[in-house]
C-alpha cells in the first residue's frame, strides 16, 4: 500500500544473468507510431502478468527549487482522470483481483500493476488513460501534499539513517541530479504548485518517453496489439533533452562527519565514484566492478566479513556493493559498524581492504568464488517475475538497455584478476572517494 | 508494506495453473516431517529447515533462541565460520538463518546440478550436526545483537512493535521481543545455548521443506542425510494458552521526533482457527486490502493524515495479533485515533457495506495465483502448513471460504474476536503529543 520512493532498497548490489537465464527469459521488443517503447519478457511458470510503464523522469530531473517534484507527481498520479476519477483505478484493479502502485527513483518513474495474466487489458487501459487525460486539482495536491510530507518525516526526518543518509548523498554526488534526496527538500515540497506539477506532466508522460514492460505467461504479439490499441492513440510529444556534464571529475576526496542526538550506534559509509552500465567507457568495467564487491562482500566468507568481523573483530557489521543500473556516474559503496565504538579502525580496516584489491590480484579461488556467485544470483533472480521487469525496466530508463543482459555471462566469465585489479586501481582512488561518519552526539570518544 | 503475514496469502490456483503445488509428505527415519514439492521449470532447489525453536522457547532469557540462530553456521569444532561459508558459495550457495517467535529457520537456496547441490547439502547436514557454539562466536554475536538493541533504541517503529506485544501478551512466552533485552542478551552462557540448542534442534522438532529440480527420491535422500547427525529428540511442551487482555490500554512511551508511531489491537486467533477466514477478510476491508481498504482510504486519500494506515490479522501456534497501525504528525493524532478507532467500530457495529465486501471477495479470490508465482513463496507456504499441521489442501480450500462469507458472518467473528474492552492502544512519540490523547 506504499507509493514508494525507496526503489533503492529493491536494487540487489548485482545485474546478472547467465546464457541459461537468456534462453529462458529473452526479451521481445516494439516500438509503437507514436515512440513508445514495449518490452515483453515472457515466464510462463504462473497464470500471472506484471505490467509496469516507465517513464524516463525522476528526482536526478530536476533542479533546485522543484526537488520533490517528480515523486509529488508519482502520488498525483492516482487522483484521477475524467473518465475514472480519484479511486476508481485502485478500485478496479483490486476487484478484478491485482495490485498496483508506483515508484519513483534518481531516474525513472514507473507505474505498475500485477494481475492475472488474462487481466492485463485493463492494467493497459487504465495506464494509457492517466498517460493522457490526468485531472490536476488544488484541493487533490493539497491533501496529498501533507501525505508526502508525513512520509518524508517517516522516512527521513525521524530516523537517524535517514537524516545521515541525505547528507551522505549531498556530499557524496557534488553538482549532479544525484545530490539531493528522491523525495525532495522538505521547503521545496510545501510550495511546490498545480502549474509546476501541471508543467511535469506535459513535459516528460508523454508516450516517446515511456516504455511499457510487460512480464509473465503472456504472448508478444498480443501485448503488442494491446499496447497498439490502448496507448496508440496518444500523441508522441518530443521530449526536452539532458544534460548532464560532469563538472568534476574526479571530484576529490571528501569528509562528512554527522553528529546526531537520537543514534546509539556510530556508522561509517563509503563510496567512490565510478561508472555505470550507462555511463562506462569501457564496457567491462561495470563487470570488474561487480567482482571486486563480490569478492569483498559476496557473503560471510568474503573478505570483509573473514578480515574485519571476524579476524581482527573492529566491525560489527561491514559490506561493499556495486549498483551499474543508473544513468550517471554510480559509487562503489562500502559501509561498517564499528564493534566498540572505534570507528577509526573500521575506517582503516576498509581503506586496506580497498588498497589490497589495487596493490595484488585476487586469489583464483577467490576469483572463482566470486563468478559462481554472481552467476548464481542472477539465477536465482529469475524466480521473481516482478524483478524481471524491474530489471528490464531499470536498463531501459537508465540508458544502458535492455541488452546489456545478454553480455553478463560473457563478461562475468571472461574477467580474470589482472582485470580486476586494473579497475581497482583506475576507478577505487582517493580522488573519488566520499567518507561519511555518524557518530552519537555525545560520543566523544572517537574524537 | 505486507500486512498479510502467515497463510493468509495462499491460495491455491483452482484452474490449474502452472503453480498449483502438489504436495508430498513423509517422514524421516529420525522423526522430521518432510512436505516436498517438485517443480523444474527453473534448476534451482529451495530447502528450509523449520525447528519448534522460537523465543517462546526463550524461557527466562529473552533473547537465547534468537542467539542460538545466529550462531548455527558459525563453526563446528574442525571449520570455522568463514571455512564453512565459503564452502557454500563456492558453488553458489545461500544459507541463512532466521528466527522468530515460533519458529527458528535454516533455508538454503542452491543449483540443482547434483555437482552443486551434493556439496552444500553434505556442508550443511555437517554444520547442523556439529555446531560447536565458540566462545569467540559466541562474544561477536553477543556484540552484534546488543548493537542492535541499541540501535533500536533510536526507531520508534521497533519502540512500537516491543511495548505492543508486551501488552497483548503479558506473562505469555509471546511477550518478550525476539531479539532480547540489554540484561539477558548480556548474561546468556555458553552452557544455555548448548543447552538449548540440543533440546530443540532435534529431528523430532524439524519440518523440512524442499521445493525446486528434483525428484522425490533425491528430495528424500537430501531429507534423510540433512539432519542424520541430530538427536531424534523428544517433543516439546506445548505453549501455554494466552490470555487475553482484561481491559482497554494505553502505553505511551516518549519518543522525540515529529510523529507519533500508532498501533492498536489485542491477540486474535490461533493458526487453524475457523473464525481465521473472516477475520481475514474483515481485515481486507477496514486495512489489509491496500489502496482500497477502508484506512488507506479515510486516513490518506481522505484527509491526508498519513503516509501509511493499515491493518492486519496474523496467526501462530498460538493466538496471533490484529493490529491498526499508523504514523501522524502531533496535530493531527487525535483525528487519526478517532478515525482509527471508528472505522473498526463501524465495520463491527453495522457489518461490512455489501460493496466493500464484494469487492474484498473478489480481490482476495481474484488474486490467489499472484501468491504462488516463485518458488521461494512456495516455500514459505509449505514450510508453514508443514510446522502447523494443516491439511494440504488448506489452500486450494481458501478460496471457498472466502466465497462462501457474508456481511454477518465477518461481523460476527469481529464481535467474537475484536473486542473494544480488550484493546490496548500504544503511542511513540513526543511526551505532549501523546499525553495529550487517550
Amino acid at each position: 500500500m506504499t507509493k514508494t520512493n525507496a526503489v533503492l532498497a529493491l536494487i540487489p548490489a548485482l545485474m546478472a544473468v547467465p546464457a541459461l537465464a537468456q534462453e529462458r527469459g529473452s526479451v521481445t521488443e516494439f516500438t509503437l507510431d507514436n515512440g513508445m517503447q514495449v518490452l515483453v519478457r515472457q515466464d510462463h511458470r504462473a497464470p500471472v502478468v506484471v505490467s509496469q510503464v516507465w517513464y524516463r523522469v525522476g528526482s536526478s530531473y530536476e533542479s533546485r527549487g522543484e526537488t520533490g517534484l517528480s515523486h509529488l507527481f508519482e502520488h498525483m498520479m492516482f487522483k484521477g482522470t475524467e473518465r475514472y476519477p480519484e479511486g476508481r483505478f485502485s478500485e478496479i484493479i483490486s476487484r478484478e483481483g491485482g495490485r498496483e502502485n508506483a515508484f519513483t527513483g534518481r531516474d525513472f518513474s514507473a507505474y505498475f500493476e500485477i494481475m492475472a495474466a488474462d487481466r492485463l487489458p485493463v492494467a493497459l487501459e487504465l495506464e494509457a488513460d492517466r498517460m493522457a487525460n490526468l485531472q490536476i486539482s488544488d484541493e487533490a495536491l493539497a491533501t496529498e501534499r501533507q501525505v508526502v510530507l508525513e512520509e518524508r518525516r517517516l522516512r527521513t526526518e525521524d530516523r537517524p539513517e535517514g537524516r545521515f543518509g541525505e547528507r551522505y548523498a549531498a556530499i557524496a554526488h557534488p553538482g549532479t541530479g544525484y545530490a539531493h534526496p528522491i523525495i525532495g527538500w522538505a521547503d521545496d515540497v510545501a510550495a511546490l504548485e498545480k502549474s509546476d506539477l501541471e508543467g511535469w506532466y506535459q513535459q516528460w508522460y508523454t508516450p516517446s518517453n515511456a516504455t511499457l514492460v510487460v512480464a509473465g505467461d503472456v504472448d508478444p504479439q498480443a501485448v503488442h496489439e494491446l499496447a497498439r490499441e490502448y496507448f496508440g492513440p496518444i500523441p508522441g510529444r518530443p521530449v526536452p533533452s539532458v544534460s548532464d556534464p560532469d563538472n568534476l571529475d574526479p571530484p576529490g576526496e571528501r569528509r562528512l562527519i554527522y553528529r546526531d542526538d537520537q543514534t546509539r550506534v556510530a556508522q561509517l559509509r563509503m563510496g567512490y565514484e565510478v561508472p555505470s552500465l550507462a555511463t562506462a567507457e569501457h564496457a567491462r568495467d561495470p563487470y570488474a566492478l561487480m567482482m571486486l564487491a563480490s569478492v569483498l562482500d559476496g557473503g560471510e566468507g568474503a573478505r570483509l566479513a573473514e578480515n574485519l568481523v571476524r579476524g581482527s573483530g573492529v566491525a560489527a557489521a561491514a559490506g561493499a556493493g556495486y549498483n551499474g543500473m543508473t544513468r550517471l556516474d554510480t559509487e562503489f559503496s562500502l559501509f561498517g559498524v564499528p564493534a566498540d565504538g572505534d570507528i577509526e579502525a573500521v575506517e582503516n580496516g576498509l581503506r586496506e581492504a580497498v588498497a589490497q584489491l589495487r596493490r595484488e590480484p585476487v586469489s583464483p579461488e577467490e576469483l572463482e568464488r566470486a563468478r559462481s556467485q554472481l552467476l548464481a544470483d542472477h539465477l536465482f533472480e529469475l524466480d521473481s517475475v516482478f524483478y524481471q521487469a524491474m530489471q528490464v525496466g531499470m536498463l531501459e530508463t537508465t540508458g544502458a538497455g535492455w541488452e546489456t543482459l545478454a553480455a553478463f555471462e560473457d563478461n562475468i566469465r571472461s574477467l580474470t584478476a589482472e582485470d580486476l585489479q586494473a579497475a581497482a586501481q583506475r576507478y577505487l582512488q582517493p580522488e573519488r572517494l566520499t567518507v561519511g561518519i555518524m557518530q552519537p552526539a555525545e560520543g566523544g570518544e572517537q574524537e | 508494506m505486507r500486512y498479510w503475514l502467515g497463510l493468509g496469502l495462499l491460495i491455491m490456483s483452482a484452474t490449474g495453473g502452472a503453480m498449483e503445488a502438489d504436495i508430498t509428505q513423509w517422514t524421516t527415519e529420525q522423526g522430521s516431517e518432510v512436505l516436498f514439492v517438485e517443480r523444474h521449470e527453473l534448476p534451482i532447489v529451495d530447502i528450509r529447515i523449520a525447528f519448534d525453536a522460537g523465543s517462546a522457547r526463550d524461557d527466562d532469557h529473552p533473547g537465547l533462541a534468537r542467539m542460538v540462530s545466529n550462531l548455527l553456521l558459525e563453526g563446528t569444532a574442525e571449520r570455522d565460520a568463514g571455512r564453512i561459508a565459503r564452502q557454500f558459495e563456492r558453488y553458489g550457495a545461500r544459507v541463512s538463518t532466521n528466527s522468530g517467535r515460533d519458529t527458528a529457520e535454516v533455508s538454503l537456496r542452491a543449483l540443482s546440478e547434483p555437482a552443486r547441490l551434493d556439496p552444500v547439502v553434505e556442508n550443511l547436514a555437517q554444520v547442523l550436526a556439529g555446531a560447536a557454539f565458540p566462545d569467540d562466536a559466541i562474544e561477536r554475536v553477543r556484540q552484534q545483537m546488543l548493537l542492535g538493541l541499541q540501535q533500536a533504541e533510536a526507531s520508534a517503529s521497533q519502540q512500537a512493535e516491543k511495548a505492543f506485544t508486551r501488552a497483548i501478551y503479558g506473562d505469555h512466552p509471546y511477550a518478550t521481543p525476539p531479539g532480547g533485552t540489554i540484561d539477558s542478551v548480556e548474561s546468556i552462557s555458553q552452557q544455555m545455548i548448548k543447552d538449548f540448542h540440543r533440546r530443540h534442534y532435534t529431528a523430532a522438532n524439524a519440518t523440512i521443506a524442499i521445493v525446486g529440480d528434483l525428484d522425490r527420491d533425491r528430495a528424500e535422500a537430501i531429507a534423510g542425510s540433512i539432519l542424520a547427525g541430530l538427536p531424534a529428540g523428544e517433543p516439546l511442551e506445548p505453549l501455554p494458552a494466552v490470555d487475553l487482555p482484561d481491559a482497554p490500554t494505553t502505553v505511551r512511551v516518549p519518543f522525540e521526533a515529529e510523529q507519533t508511531h500508532v498501533v492498536i489491537g489485542q491477540p486474535s486467533v490461533r493458526r487453524g482457527h475457523e473464525d481465521y477466514y473472516a477475520l481475514y477478510l474483515g481485515n481486507h476491508m477496514l486495512g489489509g486490502g491496500g489502496l482500497t481498504s477502508m484506512l488507506a482510504e479515510r486516513m490518506r486519500e481522505e484527509r491526508g493524515l498519513s503516509y501509511s494506515s493499515g491493518s492486519r490479522v496474523t496467526t501462530g501456534a498460538r493466538r496471533g495479533r490484529f493490529q491498526m497501525s499508523t504514523q501522524v504528525r502531533s496535530d493531527a493524532l487525535q483525528e487519526a485515533l478517532s478515525v482509527l478507532r471508528g472505522s473498526l467500530t463501524e465495520l463491527r457495529d453495522k457489518g461490512p457495506a455489501a460493496e466493500r465486501l464484494d469487492a474484498s471477495r473478489r480481490n482476495i479470490t481474484g488474486s490467489f495465483p499472484l501468491q504462488l508465482d516463485s518458488n521461494r513463496d512456495l516455500l514459505g507456504y509449505v514450510s508453514s502448513i508443514g510446522f502447523h499441521d494443516l491439511p494440504h489442501d488448506y489452500l486450494s480450500r481458501f478460496v471457498e471460504r472466502i466465497e462462501g462469507l457474508d456481511g454477518a458472518a465477518v461481523q460476527s467473528a469481529l464481535r467474537e474476536h475484536i473486542d473494544p474492552q480488550r484493546m490496548v492502544t500504544v503511542l511513540v512519540g513526543p511526551e505532549a503529543a501523546i499525553n495529550a490523547v487517550e
